[in-house]
Parts: structure tokens; sequence; C-alpha cells
């Protein structure tokens, strides 16, 4: 899976606002996330498209309609390759620090 | 319904990335340590053990189907309140795509905002992570985010 893709992918503010709805709610309908954003629903299913192609949303089917589920292995993997495995809870506490601070 | 998806494409074959998946010598390099316990017959029991002989999780094996998919039921046996929740259900997917082989693990439990789902949810993404630097060059992560 081309890394590409995922920057390709969440280079874009729509795209990353519609990761945001499925990281508050997982599995949303296509009409549940049209409902949240002042986007036509072609344009929804054509960001939804671009998210899927890189990997970031699964959709799955129930019944009739399909589900759109975050996936953050993509994003898991390129925090492996440039964050290193050792410093990760230093940046965990620096991130934590700022979320106190900004709250 | 609390429901996770998670899917990852790794340079493999669904041989060995089935090995990779039930294997202890394995597991125990990507998987914080703990190996998956059980004679894999539809019925058997199941469970996650880790090296220290603690038990993670227990449940059953509910599917097997070599090397395409396997379903275990999945109790967490370490937290009181995620035992309370009764059992969820994990299944694994693995499907050739081209030279390429795509892991879904999907994680679910009957009910809604489950904590289990919530406190695994942080554990996939690196697991699988894990598993794909570990097939693809033959190392392990080194370390395991705390």
């Amino acid at each position: 899976m081309s890394m590409d893709l995922v920057f390709r992918a969440l280079a874009d503010p729509s795209r990353r606002r519609l990761l945001d709805l499925l990281h508050a709610k997982n599995g949303q309908t296509l009409g549940e996330l049209c409902g949240e954003l002042d986007m036509t629903r072609q344009a929804v299913t054509k960001h939804l498209g671009i998210l899927e192609e890189a990997s970031l949303v699964v959709a799955q089917k129930r019944g009739r309609e399909k589900l759109h589920y975050i996936n953050p292995v993509p994003i898991n993997d390129i925090a492996d390759r440039w964050i290193g495995k050792f410093e990760r809870h230093r940046v965990r506490a620096l991130a934590d620090l700022k979320k106190m601070l900004e709250e | 319904m609390s429901k996770f998806v998670y899917v990852t494409y790794i340079q493999t074959t669904p041989e060995k990335l089935w090995e990779a998946l039930i294997k202890p010598e394995f597991t125990k390099q990507y998987w914080v340590g703990v190996s998956q316990i059980s004679d894999w017959k539809v019925g058997s029991s199941w469970k996650l053990e880790f090296s220290d002989g603690r038990v993670a999780d227990t449940g059953e094996v509910l599917e097997i189907d070599p090397p395409r998919r396997l379903v275990v039921s999945w109790q967490n046996e370490f937290r009181l309140d995620l035992k309370e929740e009764g059992h969820s259900r994990a299944t694994f997917d693995i499907e050739r795509t081209g030279d390429l082989v795509k892991l879904t693990v999907t994680h679910e439990i009957d009910r809604e905002g489950s904590k289990l789902i919530e406190a695994v949810s942080g554990g996939w993404p690196a697991i699988l992570s894990g598993l794909k630097t570990l097939l693809e060059t033959g190392k392990p992560l080194q370390g395991w985010p705390s």
C-alpha cells in the first residue's frame, strides 16, 4: 500500500474532517456523514473513495447500507517509520502536555 | 454494536501470514509477547497468554479456514470492567490482491460504547504495523508504545 496515497488523501481538509467524524463515531453511513458536512452527496462520495483507496477508510456492507470505518493502521505505519519506537513515549508526553495546556 | 475494522496490506503470501498470526514464535515478536494457545478446531478453547503465563483473554474458535479466515470469541481476563462485558468477536480475513495480501481484522461486540473495543483499539494498529514489518523485513519492530 503506497504511502503516497495516504499523504495525498490526508492533504485535503474535507477528507481530514471526514476522518474526524469517523474517529468520533465509527461505522457511519454516507447519509449520516453528509448530514455533518456542507457538501454535496457526490463530493462526499468522491472524498470517501479517495480515503478508501488509501485504506484510511474501510467500507463494509450491512444489508443495503455501507458503513464506513476509520482504519488507523496506515497512519500508525507512518508513525513507526519516522517517530521512532524509543522516542514515542516522550512524544506522547509532549502531546499530553500540549493538550493539557490548551484545554 | 461497537466495532472497529483494521486493514493492512502486506507483501507476503497468505500461508506465511497465517503462520505469523497463529504461531507463538512469530506472535511473540510483534504482539506484546503473547502466544495464542488453541488446537485450532471449531469449538476448541482459545486463549491469549503472556510469556510469564498470565492469561490476557479467553474464548473459543468459532470459524477456521486456513489460510483465509479465523473467527474467535474473545473475553478479557485481566480487567474486571472489560471481563464484565462478556465475549466480543475477532475476525481475521486474509485475501490475496496482486502481489500483496490484504489482512482485515474486525473486532466487535454486541453493545454500545464498549470499553473492551475501546481498549483494544489502541493496540491493534501497533500490532498490525509490527506484523507487517516482521513479514516484510524479517525483523520485529523495536519496543512497544507505552
